[in-house]
């Protein structure tokens, strides 16, 4: 027994040594992947010597961070979609940040009105259309439910963040029934099952599987500058819908700081460092988004694309009817 | 009969099991929490048409994986054919690939926008989906053909194993008797390796069960869809675990249906390891029609998928080349090492106080401690979390009860979590393999021994120990391999910074951008043979 006790206090000692982090260390949970945050953060290191640790993992993370309480190690949370910060919100996990930089990088809508959450970048859910069979035509998202498509559409699941993001700005202007006729027609369109990811809808428009397709707006970008995909980027045009009236639907993706960060300043530097020019540029050259910080243009191919009017809806207000986008998924049976 | 075992075995083998069972318990004791009513309406709603899915993959799987594992197993045990020599270790190679690789692999094929249709298309001039028939990949049986690809080679392995462990003499009496071939194989053979295919096609299926990345690839709601659904959409992981207790539970029906349907049977082998077996030497068209069965799942299952990553590195080398590579080589190594030898102690505690007390309680151990292979990895992951981020705060608790600075998460924020969330994932394979090889000595032997006055504990070490090596081995490796492939669990449970071969490929694979983590992918599947060509070597002797 008492070599026992001895094994668990070595155990202890050893975990508790490798677990003591130096105070220029900020740790961070990341829902986005890694290769499309290490050109950033790989900069701020860079710059200023603080050394900067990554989980990454798409699901579970938030959950994580509750069950270690004010144990965690993580500072910073990065997240791809609305959702996931409001989740963070509310479940108390992240805390307020006051800080004048971040707000004068980040407008009003795109942050939460106490600090506990901040965009980074936004990205339009863009409608493409094939350029041989239907032109580059006005559209809406309410046209994907118009039976003049019957068979024409493609989309990837519908339980997809982004996805759900959509139906819920969907149940936001139409309200639950207006949006339930809504995605039963857009089911009827369908020309296969949801599936696959969002450039697959582009690369079926190419193949002649579907004429429309819905996606995010750096993906296309991404596709357009990579050669084996480029043909298929070539043979659609990207839509901002909802141009003569709402505008288009838009998500962010976003960074909170924890409740129990232990090297809050350091975090808070690096969230501001985020917000600034140098990283947005990085944002919005390497992974086509839109910055946020209106001193940063978006890339010139992304430029090149137009300007465009967003859905002025705030961003809470998508998070709010996440839960009744689901359950309008399953009655509908989307996905099936 | 009945052997007093010195105390601290059974109380460690409760002790080990319960541990392992923790998690499980975790998850159960969720699922009686409030649902918000998630649960109704998913059975309201889609549920039943996930549990036909669900059911139709899983039955599917291991039915196709039956057809494929057993006969092969049986002609490479039993037959001479052309190139039975390279197809006895060839067979075994799907394993080491994982199965997203497979399914990313003949999506991209064989689906609308890909080369195959594209080619039919261009050759024959149709214009349109609407101009000819070709079989839709992402489907039930889409799924149940990649994962059978995948999966086979565990009833493969053990079944094969099964066979040449069979003693030989038994095939002979049999033949002398005048039984053909086909008889011999249906009345002799395959009812002495039942419990070892039994064992592999609850492998398989809890594989199945627990998959996400195939199914939701290939767009095949299942009941694992809904857990995630429930958990990440709805955010109720009550429901969550709910759903993942009714799986736990409807498996825990299936294989005790099966135990069930072998309960009086009780078969003992006496090989002595010097009996020769005489394949039967096949000729002509049989013997070549084995042959290019054999090389047509053999091409399709590790071939093709590991030509096309090959394919894929040369194309994005620079894009997929990492200079860390080693480094995630040597984590995922170490990893899946400490895991395999945690796994085959716990399997050879557990199996051997099943077999030692004899009551059937003692039993219960060995159960208890093989349900977390059917779970979610993700599910799996929470649970793990669960008792150790307790734990975690209970030791600081009492260090800032003394006002000192506590050590932090020592368990949940370490290395610890991973290995934890594996062995309680992987201890089935580990449990199930070696009570197979148990099994098979007859109780005479333990009785020989006893009366001798050996003790029951120098009875292992000396007996039984050297008479399951085998199994041991066996189990070590498909613990190894699996720990190389898994996914969820290291995902959530990993320190800062910690990358495996397999997260790094994941963070690709999850973009659809297998391109680009091809490279590392290739290194999973090389680690994964090597081991692979041991356990084969050691089989073959």
């Amino acid at each position: 027994m008492k070599s026992l006790i001895a094994l668990v206090a070595g155990a202890i000692t050893l975990a508790s040594s490798f677990s003591a982090m130096s105070a220029d260390e900020i740790n961070i949970y990341s829902y986005r992947q890694p290769f499309l945050i290490d050109p950033v953060v790989k900069k701020f290191s860079d710059d200023t010597g603080i050394k900067i640790n990554v989980v990454f993992a798409k699901k579970g993370l938030a959950e994580r961070l509750q069950r270690e309480g004010k144990y965690t190690k993580a500072d910073i949370v990065l997240t791809t979609d609305i959702s996931r910060l409001m989740e963070l919100q509310d479940k108390g996990l992240v805390q307020a940040v006051d800080s004048k930089v971040i707000n004068d990088n980040v407008p009003a809508h795109l942050r939460d009105e106490q600090g506990q959450w901040f965009a980074l970048t936004t990205r339009v859910r863009n409608i493409y259309t094939s350029k041989e069979r239907l032109g580059n035509i006005a559209i809406s998202y309410e046209d994907l439910a118009d039976a003049k498509y019957q068979g024409k559409i493609c989309t990837r699941s519908g339980k997809h963040p982004y996805t759900v993001a959509l139906i819920s700005s969907m149940i936001a202007h139409h309200g639950y029934e207006g949006a339930k006729t809504w995605l039963n027609g857009f089911k009827n369109n369908l020309a296969r099952k949801p599936q696959g990811n969002d450039r697959g809808q582009i690369k079926a428009i190419k193949q002649g599987q579907c004429d429309i397709a819905l996606g995010n707006s750096y993906y296309f970008g991404k596709m357009v500058s990579d050669v084996k995909q480029k043909p298929a980027a070539d043979a659609v045009h990207i839509v901002f819908p909802n141009q003569n009236n709402r505008g288009a639907h838009i998500n962010v993706s976003g960074m909170a700081l924890t409740k129990y960060s232990h090297n809050k300043a350091s975090a808070i530097k690096l969230m501001e460092y985020l917000t600034g020019a140098l990283a947005q540029k990085i944002y919005a050259e390497v992974n086509m988004e839109y910055p946020v910080n209106v001193a940063v243009k978006p890339s010139p191919l992304v430029a090149s694309w137009g300007e465009f009017k967003a859905d002025t809806l705030a961003m809470s207000a998508i998070a709010l009817h996440r839960k009744a986008a689901l359950r309008l998924l399953d009655e509908v049976k989307f996905d099936l | 009969m009945y052997i007093r075992l010195n105390k601290k075995w059974p109380a460690l083998s409760w002790l080990f099991s319960l541990l392992i069972f923790l998690p499980i318990l975790a998850i159960v004791w969720q699922s009686f929490g409030d649902d918000q009513d998630v649960f109704g309406h998913l059975w309201r709603t889609v549920l039943p048409d996930y549990l036909i899915n669900t059911l139709l993959v899983v039955s599917g799987v291991a039915v196709l994986s039956l057809c494929i594992g057993v006969p092969i197993a049986w002609f490479v045990a039993m037959c001479q054919f052309p190139g039975r020599a390279f197809f006895v270790w060839a067979m075994l190679l799907p394993l080491a690939m994982p199965s997203y690789v497979v399914a990313f692999v003949y999506t991209d094929l064989l689906e609308y926008a890909g080369p195959v249709q594209g080619w039919l298309r261009q050759a024959f001039g149709w214009r349109s989906a609407q101009d000819y028939w070709f079989f839709d990949v992402r489907t039930v049986s889409g799924a149940i053909v990649m994962l059978t690809l995948v999966l086979y080679p565990y009833v493969y392995l053990l079944a094969r194993t099964a066979f040449l462990e069979q003693s030989p003499s038994l095939v002979q009496s049999a033949r002398m008797l005048g039984s053909t071939p086909w008889q011999s194989f249906k009345r002799i053979s395959l009812p002495l390796a039942r419990p070892a295919i039994a064992v592999a096609v609850s492998l398989v299926a809890m594989e199945t069960l627990a998959d996400f990345a195939v199914v939701h690839y290939f767009a095949v709601p299942t009941l694992t869809t809904a857990v995630y659904d429930t958990w990440l959409g709805y955010g109720s992981l009550a429901a969550a675990a709910r759903l993942s207790a009714l799986m736990l539970a409807a498996l825990f029906v299936l294989i005790s249906l099966e135990r069930l349907g072998r309960s009086k049977q009780r078969h003992y082998q006496r090989g002595s390891g010097q009996e020769k077996i005489q394949r039967y030497a096949l000729r002509g068209i049989k013997a070549w029609s084995i042959t290019l069965f054999c090389t047509v799942i053999f091409a399709l299952a590790f071939a093709w998928p590991f030509i096309t990553l090959v394919q894929m590195a040369v194309e994005y080398f620079e894009q997929s080349w990492n200079p860390q590579f080693i480094q995630y080589s040597i984590n995922s190594l170490t990893l899946a090492t400490i895991v395999a030898f945690v796994c085959i102690a716990i399997a050879l505690l557990l199996t051997f106080f099943k077999r030692l007390a004899q009551s059937g309680y003692a039993a219960m151990p060995a159960k208890l401690a093989s349900t977390g292979y059917a779970l979610p990895g993700t599910v799996l992951a929470i649970g793990v979390l669960i008792p150790l981020s307790l734990f975690d705060h209970g030791i600081n608790g009492i260090f800032e009860y003394f006002e000192q600075q506590g050590p932090g998460l020592i368990l949940s924020g370490t290395l610890f979590a991973i290995v934890a969330g594996y062995v309680v994932r992987f201890a089935a394979i580990a449990i199930g393999s070696v009570d197979a090889s148990l099994n098979k000595i007859s109780p005479s032997i333990d009785m020989a021994t006893l009366t001798m006055g050996v003790s029951p504990l120098k009875m292992f070490f000396k007996v039984h120990l050297p008479l399951v090596r085998k199994g041991c081995f066996v189990a070590a490796l498909l613990v190894f391999i699996e720990s190389m492939k898994e996914l969820p669990a290291a995902l959530l449970l990993r320190p800062f910074n910690y990358e495996t071969l397999a997260t790094y490929v994941y963070q690709f694979v999850s973009d659809e951008q297998l391109e680009h983590g091809a490279l590392a992918a290739i290194v999973i599947v090389l680690v994964g043979l090597i081991p692979l060509i041991f356990l084969n070597r050691s089989l073959e002797k």
